[in-house]
C-alpha cells in the first residue's frame, strides 16, 4: 500500500451528521467538484493525523445501502469498491452513525462490516441522543461491530482528535486483510440484527417527549404549517430585494467607477472600450447578483441545516405532486424567483434523476429578479397608472406577469412528465431529520462554496459572451459618420432577425436588442437606450426617459408582446451555463433554450395579435 | 387496516406489503429506511389542509414522510402495548 495518497472515505446514511464532521475534520481545507459524467458533488479535504501525517478524506453522499436507488448512492457504492475512475480507493472507511438513531444506521454499517475494510465507526452526535435521553455505550457496540467507536460530537468538535488516531490506528495495523468481515446476510436478517446490536448499546433510554416532536406539531400542523411557511417565505423575499440593495448598489457603483478610471486613464481606443463596455460592465452586470444570491443561500442553508427545508418539502408535496413532481422541487423553484442560478444548483436534492430535469428545465420560467428592471420599463410606459379596484392596474400587470410565469411552468412541468421525462410518478420518501442549531462556521463555509462556484463557473461564461457580443457590436467598423450598430455583424444579424420577429410585433430595433440581452435580460433595457440614443445619468433616468421614447415609437400591442417575450424567453446565459454544468452537457441546455424560444415567440405572437384584434394595435 | 387509514399515533405493526404496487426503486428505498414487513410504526403528521398527503411516519427514532400511495399499500396491526422501553 502506498504512503504518501492514504485516503479515507466517510461513509453514512443521510442525516447521520457527516457533512458537520467532514467540516470538523478538514476545515475550510476542501475541494468541491463534480464526479466525471455524474452531477454528484465530490467533497474532499485534508485530514490530519496525530503524527503530522495528512490523509486525503472523502465525503461520500449520504446512502441507505449499497444497493444503489440514485446516482448518488451509485457513486458511494463506486468509491467503496474502488470502481469509481479517478478515485483512489479508499483504505480506511468511516462509518459515520447518528447515535441517536443506531438500528436504522446499523444497517448500512454491518454492510460495509462485510466488505472487512479496515473500518473505524465514528458514533455521531451523541450530545443529541443524550437531550433525547438516550445514554449509549460506545464499548458495548464497539465488541459488537469489531472494529473501533469513537464517540464524537462534530459541531462541538468532541472526539475528532480520537477519530484521527482511530484511523491512523485502523490503515497501519493492517495493510490488506483488515479486520474479519462479517458474514453476508440478508436485508432481514441485517435489520434483526441491527435491532439486537442497538438495543445492546443502549445503557439507558427514558422516552422523553423528544423536542422535535413538539415543534413539528406545530410547523407540520394541518392549518397552521403552510401558513407560517409562507410567512417564512415572505421575510426571505423581502431579505433577498431589500438587503441585498445596497449592497448591489456598491458593487455596481464599484462597476462604474473602475470603468470610469480606466475610461479616464487610457486614451481613446477600441482597447479601452473593450475594457470598459465589453469586460468590466459585462462582468460587472453578473456580480451584482453574489449579495441576492448571498442571501437567498444563507436562508437556504440555515433551512437545510436546521432541518426545516425537509418539512418545506412536506408541506408543499400535495401541491407539487399535481404537476408531477414532489416537494424536493419546491425549494429549487421558489428561489428561482429571485435568480435561475443558485434555483438550479440546488436541484441537486432532488434525488429522483428525472425529477431533477424537469425541476432545473421549467426553473427559467419563475419570474427573476433581472426581469424586474424590463418590466418596470415597459409597464411604466405604456401601462396607465390607474386603479383598478383597490389595487393599482400598473402592479396587476406585473403580478399578473409572475402568475404567468408559475402557470407556464406547472404546464410545461405537467407536459414534460408525460413525455420527455416521463417515467412513474416520482414518489416522495423523506426522512424527516431531527431539529438542530447550524453552527456559524458550516454556514459560513457553504456559503463560501456557493459564492465560489458562482463566481467561478457564471463568471467565466458570462466574461466569454460579453466579449462575443462586444465584438460582434463593434466589428467591422463603420466608416466615419455612419452607425456603428448598422456596419456591425449584430447590425446585421438584427435586420435577418427582424424577419423572423416581424410577425409578433417586434421591430428591428427591439431585434437589436435582443442580441446583448442574451447575456442578461436586464440588458435589453439598456440597449434600448443605446438604440434610442437616449443620454441620461443614472438608471432610473434612463428608465423615464426611455419609457417617453418607447411610447412613442412603440403600439401598445407591441409593448405587451414584447412583455409576454420575457416571460418565457431563456435570454440569460449564466442559466444556460449553470444547466451546462448541472446536466453535464449541451444537451438539455439546448433543448432549454428552444422550447423557451418557441414558447416566447408563440405566447408574444399570441399577445400582439391578440392585443391588435381588440385594437390595441 | 391499511397504513393510511391508521389514526393518528396509534403504534402498529406492517404485516404485509403490495411491494408489486410500488416503483421497485421506491420499493428498495421504503426497504433501507426500515420500512418492511415485521416493522413497528405509528403516523405522527397528515398531509396539509385537507389532503391527507403525504404521511409522515414514525419508525423508531425517525421520521419518514412518504405519499398516501405507499401508505395504502401497506397493510398493519393495531398494536395494544406501549412500545417497551
Amino acid at each position: 500500500m502506498s504512503r504518501q495518497a492514504c485516503t479515507a472515505a466517510l461513509v453514512g446514511n443521510p442525516n447521520a451528521g457527516k457533512s458537520a464532521l467532514f467540516n470538523a475534520l478538514t476545515g475550510a481545507r476542501q475541494k468541491i467538484a463534480n464526479y466525471p459524467g455524474v452531477t454528484v458533488e465530490r467533497k474532499a479535504g485534508r485530514m490530519v493525523l496525530p503524527s503530522g501525517e495528512p490523509v486525503e478524506l472523502v465525503d461520500l453522499p449520504g446512502s441507505y445501502g449499497l444497493n444503489a436507488t440514485s446516482p448518488d448512492e451509485e457513486v458511494t457504492r463506486k468509491v467503496i469498491m474502488g470502481e469509481q475512475p479517478g478515485q483512489a480507493k479508499p483504505d480506511v472507511i468511516v462509518i459515520v452513525l447518528d447515535a441517536s438513531n443506531l438500528e436504522q444506521h446499523l444497517v448500512l454499517a454491518q454492510e460495509i462490516l462485510e466488505l472487512g475494510r479496515p473500518t473505524v465507526v465514528a458514533l455521531n452526535m451523541v450530545d443529541l441522543a443524550e437531550r433525547d435521553g438516550l445514554i449509549l455505550d460506545p464499548a458495548a457496540l464497539q465488541s459488537a461491530l469489531g472494529v473501533p467507536v469513537i464517540p464524537t460530537v462534530a459541531v462541538r468538535r468532541r472526539g475528532l482528535v480520537e477519530l484521527a488516531a482511530a484511523v491512523a490506528a485502523a490503515r497501519d495495523a493492517v495493510s490488506d486483510t483488515g479486520p474479519v468481515a462479517r458474514p453476508h446476510v440478508t436485508l432481514p436478517e441485517r435489520r434483526m440484527l441491527a435491532h439486537e446490536i442497538a438495543a445492546g448499546a443502549i445503557l439507558s433510554e427514558t422516552r422523553k417527549h423528544r423536542l422535535h416532536a413538539r415543534i413539528d406539531q406545530l410547523l407540520l400542523h394541518p392549518w397552521l404549517g403552510p401558513p407560517i411557511l409562507f410567512a417564512l417565505l415572505f421575510v426571505v423575499f423581502q431579505a433577498v430585494f431589500t438587503w441585498a440593495t445596497p449592497f448591489q448598489d456598491a458593487l455596481d457603483g464599484l462597476a462604474t467607477g473602475l470603468g470610469d478610471f480606466v475610461r479616464n486613464a487610457l486614451p481613446p481606443s477600441l482597447v479601452r472600450d473593450f475594457l470598459t463596455d465589453g469586460v468590466i460592465a459585462g462582468v460587472g452586470s453578473v456580480i451584482v447578483f453574489l449579495p441576492q444570491i448571498l442571501i437567498l443561500f444563507f436562508f437556504i442553508l440555515t433551512m437545510e441545516a436546521t432541518g426545516y427545508m425537509a418539512r418545506a418539502a412536506f408541506l408543499m408535496d400535495r401541491l407539487m405532486a399535481g404537476v408531477g413532481l414532489s416537494g424536493r422541487s419546491f425549494i429549487p423553484l421558489l428561489s428561482s424567483f429571485a435568480c435561475a442560478v443558485p434555483g438550479i444548483m440546488s436541484t441537486r436534492s432532488i434525488t429522483d434523476p428525472k425529477d431533477r430535469l424537469t425541476t432545473i428545465l421549467v426553473a427559467p420560467l419563475m419570474t427573476c429578479s433581472a426581469r424586474l428592471p424590463v418590466y418596470a420599463v415597459i409597464i411604466g410606459a405604456f401601462i396607465p397608472n390607474r386603479q383598478v379596484g383597490i389595487v393599482g392596474l400598473q402592479g396587476l400587470v406585473l403580478f399578473t406577469l409572475y402568475v404567468v410565469g408559475v402557470v407556464g411552468a406547472m404546464a410545461v412541468a405537467l407536459v414534460m412528465r408525460r413525455s420527455i421525462t416521463k417515467g412513474a410518478a416520482s414518489g416522495f420518501i423523506m426522512e424527516l431529520p431531527k431539529y438542530q442549531l447550524p453552527t456559524v462556521k458550516d454556514l459560513a463555509l457553504g456559503l463560501f462554496q456557493r459564492a465560489w462556484i458562482f463566481l467561478r463557473r457564471a463568471g467565466t461564461m458570462i466574461f466569454t459572451v460579453t466579449v462575443v457580443l462586444w465584438l460582434l457590436l463593434n466589428f467591422p467598423r463603420a466608416e466615419a459618420g455612419k452607425d456603428q450598430v448598422d456596419a456591425s455583424i449584430a447590425g446585421h444579424i438584427a435586420n435577418g432577425l427582424a424577419v423572423v420577429v416581424e410577425p409578433i410585433g417586434f421591430n428591428r430595433d427591439i431585434a437589436l436588442a435582443l442580441i446583448p440581452a442574451m447575456a442578461a435580460r436586464e440588458v435589453a433595457v439598456s440597449s434600448l437606450a443605446t438604440t434610442y440614443a437616449v443620454s441620461a445619468g443614472d438608471d432610473d433616468q434612463t428608465a423615464r426617459a426611455l419609457g417617453d421614447q418607447l411610447k412613442g415609437k412603440w403600439s401598445l400591442a407591441t409593448a405587451l408582446a414584447f412583455l409576454a417575450w420575457f416571460v418565457f424567453a431563456p435570454q440569460c446565459m449564466s442559466t444556460i451555463a449553470v444547466t451546462r454544468r448541472e446536466t453535464n452537457g449541451w444537451k438539455w441546455p439546448s433543448f432549454m433554450l428552444a422550447y423557451l424560444f418557441v414558447l416566447a415567440y408563440v405566447f408574444a405572437g399570441a399577445t400582439y395579435w391578440i392585443a391588435v384584434a381588440a385594437g390595441l394595435g | 387496516m391499511t397504513l393510511d387509514e391508521l389514526p393518528l399515533g396509534t403504534p402498529a405493526r406492517i404485516m404485509s406489503v403490495d411491494w408489486d404496487a410500488l416503483v421497485p426503486e421506491e420499493a428498495q428505498r421504503l426497504r433501507a429506511l426500515g420500512i418492511d414487513e415485521g416493522a413497528r410504526v405509528s403516523l405522527a403528521y397528515r398531509g396539509v389542509f385537507l389532503t391527507r398527503d403525504p404521511l409522515a411516519v414514525e419508525i423508531g427514532r425517525m421520521t419518514v414522510a412518504l405519499r398516501r400511495a405507499h401508505a395504502r399499500a401497506m397493510t398493519v396491526n393495531r398494536v395494544e402495548e406501549s412500545i417497551p422501553a
